[in-house]
């Protein structure tokens, strides 16, 4: 693997490999010792055009947990402010010779457009409302220490599945590790054509008793000003999970931070069905992992291509 | 009611030509055949049984005659005519100018463009069309004709001085990159054209469903998380404005039609007898939402591209006749622009020196249109807006181009005419070459492998 770009790059056995070495990485988060020099003299860039703290402060964790020097490059008060072009950000980035740069970007499709503009490794730490995969590749992780193989389990997306990123990784991963998906919100929040990536499409909670998992979506505030729903208040009567909807055997998930009383009741976020705070955990020793298989393990010479863009000599 | 000549620009030095052996094809002039023919003096003055006519430099009026051999295999053909470019003058001149938008048709084959009027400023009063003539008439390498806008400043709250205009050489008038939202401003400017003619070129989009959308709404939308386009924001607008046309008996034509349910909507308005026409770009002739995977900003346009389904009803809608003519919509974008992420790029792709070559390569070389339908839907755009048609008969102004229907080359591979370079087809490998383009009587296009095939 040269970059993490997209779940969609991955097979079964590369979610594996990283889930696995994430466990390995696991066990030494236990010792008293928690750094390992696996990527010592290594330099590991974040690049966030968004404001993140917990994906940000994870990433950095974790490089640092490998040793690896650490540089944050928030788009907020820099040069970006001033005009300049992300080509520009990453090439001025590049000439510090990072090894591995994690982008957040509100843009879809720029991770991938980056890895074409410098020899870093590319990890992508969610582009607009494309895709997140670091999330999804520790809710993958998450899942398998609490309930072991998600092969053939049902799995519901809960929420505004329009406007997530988070969504659209975890329908390709749950199901590349043989889950069966649901995602299910208010018709104005399913995107049209949303079912050709193989998941099935409902607009209520009526079944939600048949899932084994519940993966609630945030539900942003802006939404209601632009009137994808007509309320907060409607959309938490009819889509909330709730004490009274979640069923005992459920895992409930979510990717926070929670927004209390509109998606998820403060009694099940408070419940031991919730493996949030698991999942935050997992998002350190899950990235660990990322950055070793980027950059510890052998691979392909990675060439810089077409540095100028052009398509044609 | 226009006072001044409709088309302005072109170069100046008549041509003296004498072409052996060419297939002549023009629909209109019902011929197929290969012909000797001779322009002389800017026209076209013999048309002669192959291999009959001979190098006869002394009658020139230049004293010098080109003489090019097509073997029987060059192709020659009325000048295409493109009813939708961007020049991007005046204002936005480091993506095309005059001079280089029009090098650009050159290469392309064709003989005319209408220039679209969403530069900056925007080309709406009669002052700035005067003076944009004026430049046209020196820059320009094939001629010239303007749309300015409807409304002043595009912003589809006044109406611009449509009359004036008119008398200014205004060919028509439209929105273009906007529609005109407003019902009952469409239908003023439609009064007003009993007043003062022109065609009203429309650019279909309801702008409250494709509301911050930068692609077709899709499967393809869906994966990437892109917010997606609706085709009913194009087409509940073409059967509105169509409507409105019927009503006030005016005379719109429908620009870039890009899914199925507008070329209904357009068959829908044509058989009650509404006065309207439509064109079709090569991108959505050839071109789908699954060529957005990549988030290629070569692949950005507006209207977006989408279903196969929708490019089928394109080309069957071409091939009826629903659909007048093919436009380019030539979109140019500096690389600085469109080298970025896909919801940040404008929308837009070039296409005046593809547009022939693409659709050869796809629609005639794989037997799907006939090479004579393609040949008079691309020049068909004329008639639309007044103009004369190019032809090939005699004691007529030469508009012709000679085009190898059998060369193969990569698009962009020698660069490009047009300054910039965002163009959907580059990379391609295409089938049929543009050799030499004659606009109004004088050659605005010769390719370097033209001598080759002289010798």
């Amino acid at each position: 693997m040269n970059h993490l770009i997209s779940i969609e790059d991955l097979e079964r056995a590369d979610i594996e490999r990283i889930v696995s070495q994430a466990e390995r990485f696991a066990e030494v988060s236990d010792r008293e010792i928690k750094t390992l020099p696996t990527l010592r003299g290594r330099m590991v860039l974040n690049l966030f055009y968004e404001s993140s703290t917990r994906t940000r402060s994870s990433f950095e964790l974790a490089a640092k947990r490998l040793s690896a020097d650490v540089v944050n490059f928030a788009a907020s008060g820099s040069s970006v402010e001033k005009g300049e072009s992300l080509k520009d950000t990453v090439l001025t980035l590049s000439a510090h010779k990072p090894d591995a740069i994690v982008l957040r970007t509100p843009w879809a499709g720029a991770a991938d457009l980056v890895s074409g503009w410098c020899s870093a490794a590319i990890v992508n730490a969610g582009d607009g409302k494309h895709e997140h995969p670091t999330q999804a590749l520790l809710d993958v992780y998450t899942l398998r220490q609490r309930v072991g193989s998600i092969d053939g389990a049902c799995i519901w997306i809960v929420g505004d599945v329009a406007h997530s990123r988070v969504a659209r990784s975890n329908v390709l991963a749950f199901q590349r590790m043989g889950a069966k998906v649901t995602v299910v919100g208010p018709p104005t929040l399913i995107p049209r054509g949303i079912e050709q990536l193989g998941c099935e499409v409902r607009y209520t909670l009526d079944d939600l008793h048949t899932a084994d998992i519940v993966y609630a979506l945030r539900m942003q505030n802006e939404r209601m000003s632009e009137m994808w729903v007509p309320s907060i208040r409607e959309y938490a009567a009819w889509y909330q999970i709730n004490g009274r909807r979640l069923s005992p055997h459920q895992v409930l998930m979510h990717p926070g931070p929670v927004n209390r009383g509109v998606e998820l009741s403060s009694e099940v976020v408070d419940s031991p069905q919730a493996v949030i705070t698991a999942q935050v955990q997992a998002g350190v020793v899950v990235r660990m992992a990322v950055l070793f298989e980027l950059l510890a393990t052998a691979r392909e010479p990675r060439p810089v291509a077409a540095m100028a863009g052009s398509q044609l000599g | 009611m226009s006072a001044a000549e409709p088309l302005v620009g072109g170069r100046r030095t008549p041509a003296d030509l004498l072409l052996r052996d060419v297939r002549v094809l023009d629909p209109r002039a019902r011929i197929d055949a290969r012909h000797d023919v001779r322009v002389r003096g800017g026209q076209i003055a013999e048309l002669a049984e192959a291999g009959s006519l001979q190098s006869a430099p002394a009658q020139a009026p230049s004293g010098e005659e080109e003489l090019i051999d097509g073997a029987g295999r060059l192709l020659l053909v009325p000048a295409f005519f493109d009813p939708h470019v961007h020049l991007r003058t005046p204002g936005q001149e480091h993506k095309e100018d005059l001079g280089s938008g029009t090098r650009a048709a050159a290469a392309g084959g064709f003989g005319a463009v209408i220039a679209m009027p969403n530069t900056d400023p925007v080309l709406d009063s009669a002052p700035l069309l005067r003076s944009l003539r004026d430049a046209a008439a020196r820059e320009a390498c094939v001629p010239v004709g303007f749309l300015p806008a409807i409304t002043r400043g595009l912003a589809g709250e006044q109406l611009s001085e449509m009359a004036e205009l008119r008398q200014e050489g205004a060919l028509g008038f439209t929105d273009d990159g906007k529609p005109v939202r407003s019902a009952g401003m469409l239908r003023k400017a439609l009064q007003y054209q009993r007043l003062c003619g022109g065609v009203l070129a429309l650019h279909e989009e309801d702008p409250t469903l494709s509301r911050g959308g930068s692609m077709h709404e899709g499967a393809v939308s869906a994966a990437l998380g892109l917010a997606g386009i609706p085709t009913i924001a194009e087409s509940t607008m073409v059967a509105r404005d169509a409507a409105l046309a019927g009503y006030e008996h005016g005379r719109v034509h429908f620009q870039h039609l890009s899914c199925a349910a507008s070329v209904h909507a357009v068959a829908d308005a044509k058989a009650r007898g509404w006065r309207v026409s439509a064109e079709v770009c090569p991108h959505h002739l050839l071109l789908t939402e699954e060529h957005v995977r990549g988030m290629d900003t070569s692949m950005k346009m507006h209207p977006p591209l989408t279903t196969d389904a929708d490019r089928m009803a394109l080309i069957e809608g071409l091939r009826a006749g629903t659909i007048d003519c093919v436009a380019t919509d030539h979109a140019p974008h500096a690389r600085n622009e469109k080298e970025v992420p896909f919801e940040q790029a404008p929308m837009g792709t070039i296409g005046l020196e593809t547009a022939f070559a693409a659709l050869h390569t796809s629609l005639v070389v794989t037997g799907i249109l006939e090479l004579s339908l393609l040949v008079e839907r691309m020049t068909a755009g004329a008639a639309l807006f007044d103009l004369l048609t190019p032809i090939v008969t005699l004691d007529t102004q030469a508009n012709l181009t000679l085009v190898d229907l059998d060369a193969t080359w990569l698009a962009g591979e020698d660069g490009w005419e047009s300054r910039s370079e965002n163009c959907c087809f580059a990379g391609r490998q295409l089938q049929g070459r543009v050799l030499m383009t004659v606009a109004a009587g004088a050659v605005a296009h010769r390719d370097r492998a033209l001598s080759l095939v002289g010798a």
